[in-house]
């Protein structure tokens, strides 16, 4: 394989550029460092003698139409001599289209202080919009609901029922599982402490308490948001996509009564159940982390788990279930009406909605903490 | 017509596919001869995307042999596919440019993995490609959710020809375009099939675009497949063949392709959709 080059020469009165070899893709890079090197003339004749040219492709075609750019700026006649036939097809491609010129990538905006402050301003707005179009959707829902009341028969029973299934009953094993490695590790690190104290028997009051009041529904909570409230933005949001909710309302139909309603509902009368399976198992894991580390045997767990803890702080838990769960669903269905028509948006909604539905159950349960404390509980 | 064997880029011999139960081809056997442009027609359901896939690479079949340039598509070791792969372009159905990337990034994506080269070079390569798919400059800048399906199409195009492929393969590359940015999509193909001595197969429903820039077509029809000039499908026997090339449809595109190109000029000043 001949390698690429070129000669210049002086002809008499024109200047002849010899290009010679494989002006192909693969030399390209080579023939681009020797071009820019050269130096190039003007107001003279110049001519292009292509003669030597054995293979070419687009990349070595724009080379030589990059060159009879430069030197026609620089003033020189130039012309193109000893083109073979074969590629003369070609270069008439490159000829045509080859007055393009790259742009410059778009550069990201500067940081500046201005600019930052600029866009504290904008995630305000946006937030603020936000916060405005999801209590816009809180109403719609609400208004469906209060329509319910008033019709029950519109409910969607099987469709209740399903949603009931695989947002509870499908997550028995995950939630249980984790509430009890939890209710093991709490035991294990309250006995630690307060072994130091000798305080070992008020494990049971540490792990009764934090796992009833709080550890249990948030824990849960937090699971559900991931499984569930995931799954209803990815759902409604494909079914977007395919302007299968369009279609659901050019046939009559009212999307919320026959998406949304379901999974909220379904989830809240689900999660509190979630709860008290969820309290029983992190308590089922203390009781045998104390047994096991602590030898605290299973009738003084129970106990001193009777005397630590009232009926209440069982309610304080179980009674935020419902509320965290209208939120959750809330979220999850409001982003999948929010997906754009690209499968892109699914994805990204996706992961919003589960960060903002486990922020805002946060934000509720120290609202409740709160609230609690005041009314003393 | 003989042609020497060395001519011919992609033989296609005894292929068969199955998806589970299914089976899509039945023994198909298909040679693509360098220079010409095929066209792969059937109906929905007939394999047409499969098929094309299968040259590719991207599928494997149940039984058969596939060569492109002299190679067994089988049997490849992976810097054998990798240096293959440099030699053919691939247009999918809907572009398949990379979203995160601007049109110019999404063309530089082959040039950066296969040939080292200086940036401006690169930018200069790929705003070519660009001018020559028809797309307007700016186009480059533009990420591929800013552009319309046409526009789409072209750059899906560009990238495809980033590194001046022997054989370019295209999936319906006019579904989805109106019927005048269509017309100038064949007539782009046909003008960079002249200019870079391009071999193309592509799998279409359109009859404008068999009509207009195909050499020869391959109707796929009961799991098996039948190559030939157009006048030779025209004569076919076959209902199925019958009722495709004339039907409504395919009259009007016959009529259209025997005027000359006159009433479609226009669409050489439109860009696409």
């Amino acid at each position: 394989m001949a390698t690429a080059s070129f000669v210049a020469a002086a002809d008499r009165d024109a200047l002849v550029f010899q290009a010679e070899g494989d002006w192909l893709l693969a030399t390209a890079a080579e023939l681009d460092r020797r071009l820019r090197a050269l130096e190039l003339p003007s107001g003279r004749q110049v001519v292009l003698d292509l003669a030597g040219v054995e293979r070419l492709d687009t990349a070595g075609a724009w080379l030589l139409k990059r060159t009879d750019n430069e030197l026609v700026a620089r003033g020189n006649a130039v012309s193109l001599a000893n083109v073979r036939s074969n590629l003369a097809p070609l270069l008439d491609q490159v000829w045509t289209h080859g007055a393009a010129q790259p742009l410059p990538h778009p550069v990201p905006p500067h940081h500046t202080l201005a600019g930052f402050i600029a866009r504290i301003g904008e995630v305000t707005v946006q937030l603020m919009r936000r916060a405005y179009s999801i209590t816009g959707f809180f109403g719609l829902v609400t208004e469906t609901f209060l329509d319910l009341l008033r019709h029950p028969h519109r409910l969607r029973l099987p469709a209740l029922v399903a949603q009931m299934e695989t947002v509870g009953v499908n997550a028995m094993p995950i939630v249980g599982l984790l509430s009890f490695l939890i209710g093991v590790v709490f035991a294990y690190q309250g006995a630690d402490q307060l072994r130091r104290f000798g305080a070992e028997i008020y494990t049971v009051n540490l792990l009764g308490i934090a796992i009833l009041r709080e550890l249990g529904v948030l824990l849960t909570a937090i699971i559900i948001a991931g499984r569930s409230g995931s799954a209803f933005t990815a759902q409604i949001g494909t079914m977007q996509v395919n302007e299968e909710i369009d279609a659901l309302r050019t046939l009559g139909l009212n999307p919320i009564q026959v998406l949304v309603v379901p999974r909220v509902l379904g989830l809240m009368l689900t999660l509190p159940l979630l709860v008290v399976y969820a309290d029983f198992m992190g308590l089922l894991g203390g009781c045998l982390m104390s047994w096991a580390s602590l030898g605290i045997l299973i009738p003084t767990f129970l106990e001193q788990l009777h005397s630590a803890i009232g009926l209440w702080t069982f309610w304080v838990g179980v009674i935020k279930a419902p509320f965290f769960a209208a939120i959750i669903a809330l979220v999850g269905c409001y982003e999948g009406f929010n997906v754009a028509r690209s499968a892109d948006s699914v994805g990204r909604l996706t992961t919003q909605s589960v960060v903002e539905s486990i922020f805002l159950v946060i934000v509720a349960d120290s609202a409740f903490s709160i609230m609690f404390s005041l009314l003393k509980i | 017509m003989q042609t020497p064997p060395d001519n011919i880029v992609i033989r296609v011999h005894g292929v068969v596919t199955r998806f589970g139960a299914q089976t899509v081809h039945d023994g198909i056997d298909l040679e693509v001869q360098r220079g010409e442009v095929l066209g792969i027609v059937g109906g929905s359901g007939t394999g047409k995307s499969v098929l094309l896939r299968t040259i590719i690479g991207l599928q494997r079949p149940a039984s058969g042999r596939v060569e492109v340039l002299g190679r067994d598509m089988l049997h490849l070791r992976e810097a054998e596919q990798r240096e293959l792969e440099q030699h053919f372009g691939v247009l999918f159905q809907d572009g398949a440019l990379f979203s995160s990337l601007t049109v110019a990034q999404n063309i530089e994506v082959p040039l950066r993995e296969h040939i080292p080269m200086p940036e401006p070079l690169m930018a200069e390569i790929a705003a070519t490609k660009i001018a020559m798919v028809g797309l307007p400059d700016e186009a480059g800048d533009k990420f591929p959710s800013q552009l319309s399906g046409g526009m789409r199409k072209r750059s899906g195009l560009a990238r495809a020809l980033a590194l001046d492929p022997d054989i370019l393969f295209l999936d319906e590359p006019t579904a989805g375009l109106d019927p005048i940015a269509a017309s100038a999509f064949d007539r782009l193909i046909g003008d960079l099939k002249a200019g870079l001595g391009l071999t193309v197969v592509m799998a279409t429903h359109d009859l404008d675009s068999l009509f207009a820039i195909c050499d020869r077509v391959a109707v796929l029809v009961d799991k098996k497949i039948r190559v030939g000039t157009l006048a030779q499908h025209l004569e076919d026997p076959h209902p199925w063949i019958q009722a495709y090339f004339h039907g409504p449809r395919g009259r009007a595109a016959h009529d259209v392709s025997t005027q000359q190109h006159a009433p479609i000029d226009l669409a050489s000043q439109s860009l696409a959709g």
